[in-house]
């Protein structure tokens, strides 16, 4: 970014830059002594996002040595916080770099703070797991992990703290990160979410690796904290995914408009599309996306538009808009991962009201399958949960909505209950399981109705998706050849030809039917540099010129990432 | 389920893909996560209103309202509470804007704590503040039996609000239980109140003041002429510079100066002080606030009457 100080600073510049950043949220929990708030201060006044009046508010304040800022006192910010010395809420915090903008969800870490870090971790991309390099792997920051991986988030970054106290060793960072990565593996199998990991050496105190690279390590030949967040993907609901619209209002300004506003929650939307409305059933096609800006041609996930349709059908509030060809589950009856975070514990067979996206049912929960240990990843029987307690949970609802698995969407596939007498809160859920399902339901085989996208994977052993490759020719062939062997049914579409797929709306057009139909659209592009590159979902992957066999595997490992390759046995990978 | 463990030099440089749907900036995202809260609170509440400060805040806030109904009005009415102590800018800007969106305007000043002189010098800022704004703004929502406020307010301003809810529930007595907030996860918003209680909404949550600048410059929103440079009266103070809007203000026989300069945030005149700037148009505006040294509230008395001075405002109903 260039400084005001700089002689070539342009505010224009600066704003043309702006535009060109995203949005990307972590969670991080902690407690009064592993260093949390030092880090996150740390993150804040490396990166020029504190005020002089902030810092001078605090200044010869709290518990370090004179001179040195607490940083804790910049970040906790109620009275009882200060009079306690610990973090109590989620609070949420701003910085930006050259690259991104960042929010952080800073939440405490003690068990009794449980319902915080799963209301930091539920719009997290990535997650921020503390571990204190003097004393190992602590029950807290196992159960960070395992919140953040059971509330979905995808990117775990292991910080590996207090460096500075150890000397710098290595072989205590390395012994720390092979045990916590087991322990990752046992969290991701319990929580049914996969994990992709990164470790950091750090100390907070003295800023090795947090903004800057640190010479105090020269054994680690990795990036600092701050450039691992500025490089992993969102874990936002991706374009390609099968497009889901929760209606939150119906807008009839008079009678000759009536359009559903929304949110989208996941995949994209084009004119022309058709569309299912649920739990009804009834189909139509949208014949304009509006906005107050103009309509759009096309708009996806997560942008709030208005569809109007071609046609008169009852809509309301809380009804689900999909794709007429990838349609959610109308269901009644669910298994679900849930968090209790009320006072009372769980009751089973009481009314509980469940919000869906933009409905809300009358719920009650049947059964406890199990409660969940987090310090041991052990499975409890249970027929209560209490506050701060995990555990999985049959519900059975008085009507059926239409829902996904919380694995496949974070939108339409999680809920919280509410209490009808109090009004709070009591829990978060989780979708893991649908056992009902009406006619657009589950792949039954014979059954009749559209064919889903369960059906189409079970049929394909994979699915459908986008595989972008900057690549020679060649390398594409041998790709393409492999997919095959491997029984990945791609459809190649040449990016470079001149037509039809210099249009770009054609082009996407293309591509979403090859993706809905549950294939992958093996897209290929000659490179424009040396750089020889893989992309799919919102993984990129750098691909080895010299060496087919490599760049084959990687391709292999980047459809797995993108969970395009779900079934490994039938697809024929290792 | 695997865990892949990449090494985090070996880390993949997300690279430019080739659809030019794929980029969202952090604006368009924000400006979809607010439009969802405005939905929201319209959909799922009797009477919602949103408070009009007359500020950039409200500005943004006002025009992501006619973005979130379009193309039907706004279906909630605008309430500022006039202190009497505004500028008198703000007041024609703010009929000038409820006009031009086509929304109904409500004002509503604590005419009685109005007539018997109150005032930030014979009072304090705090007591001042607890009579013209929070106790207004309660008898307003009472008087109109407003089940849903909305507010501009930002989690970047200041350390309690940065706990602050999307939703923040209020009890009948319209106050802020910090230790008993109700957790808010995903985008799901518990909407559910019992007679006489309320909630502040908060659609500007996760905005910054850059964020808030730069959809400004971005939208071309209007904004009051006060934010940008020009030569004004002022009282001049070491580094304070005081509006002299109010004559009660100057100190004996202290005499206005005229200087460049414009004013960060927008408060009461008698408590909000200008800054020397030369920003006289919103680029000029967003390249100062790159080289700010201090906060936007830093020049706002009333933030810092005492230590947690802003959360003890907000528990007694504050915005």
């Amino acid at each position: 970014m260039a400084t005001l100080s700089s002689p070539s600073f342009s505010v224009i510049d600066y704003l043309a830059e702006e535009r060109g950043k995203d949005l990307f949220r972590f969670s991080t929990a902690g407690s009064v002594d592993d260093g949390k708030s030092t880090l996150i201060g740390r993150l804040l006044y490396d990166t020029q996002s504190v005020y002089e009046d902030q810092v001078r508010a605090i200044e010869g304040k709290g518990t370090t040595v004179p001179g040195q800022i607490d940083f804790a006192l910049l970040t906790d910010g109620l009275r009882a916080e200060r009079e306690q010395g610990i973090t109590i809420d989620v609070a949420y915090r701003f910085f930006s770099t050259a690259r991104r903008k960042f929010i952080i969800a800073d939440t405490p870490g003690h068990e009794q703070y449980t319902r915080n870090m799963a209301t930091g971790a539920s719009t997290a991309d990535a997650a921020v797991v503390l571990i204190d390099a003097s004393k190992g792997v602590l029950e807290q920051s196992l159960r960070h992990a395992y919140i953040a991986s059971l509330l979905g988030v995808r990117h775990i970054v292991v910080a590996i703290n207090k460096m500075d106290l150890i000397g710098y060793a290595e072989q205590q960072f390395r012994s720390i990160e092979h045990d916590f990565s087991l322990l990752l593996n046992r969290i991701a199998q319990d929580t049914g979410n996969p994990v992709d990991c990164v470790f950091v050496p750090v100390s907070a105190l003295a800023g090795d690796n947090i903004v800057h690279r640190s010479s105090a390590m020269n054994w680690y030949a990795g990036q600092s904290l701050l450039e691992v967040l500025e490089s992993l993907p969102p874990s936002r609901n991706s374009r390609l995914d099968p497009f889901r619209f929760p209606v939150q209002r119906v807008i009839r300004p008079s009678h000759t408009f009536r359009g559903f506003a929304g949110q989208i929650a996941s995949g994209t939307v084009t004119v022309g599309d058709f569309i299912t409305v649920l739990p009804s059933g009834k189909t139509a096609q949208v014949t304009r996306i509006v906005t107050f800006d103009g309509d759009l041609e096309s708009a996806r996930s997560p942008l709030s538009v208005t569809l109007v349709l071609d046609r008169e059908i009852d809509i309301s509030r809380g009804d689900l808009i999909v794709a007429a060809g990838s349609q959610a589950t109308v269901a009644r009856n669910l298994d679900a991962a849930l968090v209790w975070m009320d006072l009372r514990p769980l009751q089973r067979n009481r009314r509980y009201l469940l919000k869906h996206t933009s409905q809300t049912v009358p719920a009650v929960i049947t059964a406890v399958n199990h409660r969940t240990h987090v310090g041991t990843l052990q499975h409890e029987a249970a027929t209560t949960l209490e506050l701060n307690g995990i555990g999985e949970i049959a519900l059975h609802l008085m009507r059926p909505i239409a829902v996904d698995l919380y694995r496949h969407n974070r939108n339409t596939g999680a809920f919280i209950l509410v209490d009808p007498e109090t009004n709070s809160t009591v829990a978060a859920g989780m979708i893991h399981a649908i056992h009902d399902s009406t006619a657009q339901g589950k792949p039954l085989h014979g059954s009749s109705g559209p064919l889903t996208a369960e059906e189409r994977s079970a049929r394909w052993g994979h699915r459908g998706g986008v595989l972008d490759l900057k690549a020679p020719e060649d390398l594409v062939d041998l790709i393409e050849r492999d997919l095959l062997l491997h029984g990945f049914i791609a459809v190649r579409i040449n990016a470079d030809d001149p037509s039809p797929s210099s249009d770009h709306s054609l082009l996407d057009a293309v591509v979403q039917r090859v993706v809905d139909a549950g294939l992958i659209a093996l897209i290929a592009h000659q490179p424009d540099s040396d750089e020889i590159t893989a992309h799919s979902g919102s993984y990129t992957t750098a691909l080895a010129a010299d060496s087919p066999a490599q760049a084959i595997a990687a391709v292999h490992e980047l459809l797995r990432r993108a969970e395009i390759a779900v079934n490994t046995q039938k697809a024929g990978l290792q | 389920m695997p865990v892949t463990q990449i090494a985090a030099q070996s880390l993949p440089v997300p690279i430019p893909v080739p659809s030019s749907h794929e980029h969202l900036s952090h604006l368009r995202l924000l400006e979809a996560e607010s439009i969802h809260i405005l939905r929201e609170v319209a959909s799922e509440f009797e009477r919602p209103v949103m408070l009009y400060s007359v500020g950039k805040d409200s500005s943004v806030m006002l025009r992501l309202a006619q973005k979130a109904f379009y193309p039907a009005p706004i279906p909630f009415p605008l309430l500022h509470v006039d202190t009497g102590f505004k500028f008198a800018e703000m007041l024609s800007f703010r009929d000038e804007m409820a006009r031009s969106v086509g929304a109904e305007l409500l004002v509503w000043r604590n005419e009685s704590a109005i007539a018997a002189g109150t005032n930030p010098i014979a009072l304090d800022t705090r007591r001042c503040c607890g009579l013209l704004k929070t106790q207004a703004l309660l008898d307003a929502l009472r008087h109109y039996k407003f089940d849903a406020a909305f507010g501009g307010a930002r989690r970047d301003e200041e350390k309690s609000r940065a706990k602050e809810r999307i939703y923040s529930f209020r009890d009948s007595a319209g106050q802020w239980d910090p230790k008993n907030q109700r957790p808010e996860l995903w985008n799901l918003y518990n909407a559910r109140v019992h007679p006489g209680e309320s909630i502040r909404v908060f659609p500007l949550s996760n905005w910054t003041e850059m964020d808030v600048w730069q959809y400004i410059h971005e939208e071309k929103i209007p904004v009051v002429d006060l934010y940008f440079a020009k030569e004004r009266p002022m009282y001049v103070r070491g580094e304070a510079l005081l509006p002299i809007e109010q004559a009660f203000v100057a100190h004996r026989d202290e005499m206005p100066q005229m200087v460049r300069s414009r004013l960060r945030s927008l408060g009461c005149s008698p408590c909000t002080g200008a800054i020397r700037s030369d920003a006289d148009s919103i680029p000029a505006i967003i390249s100062e606030l790159l080289s700010f040294r201090n906060s936007e509230r830093a020049n706002r008395a009333i933030d810092h009457d005492q230590e947690g001075s802003m959360e003890i405002k907000k528990r007694e109903g504050y915005f």
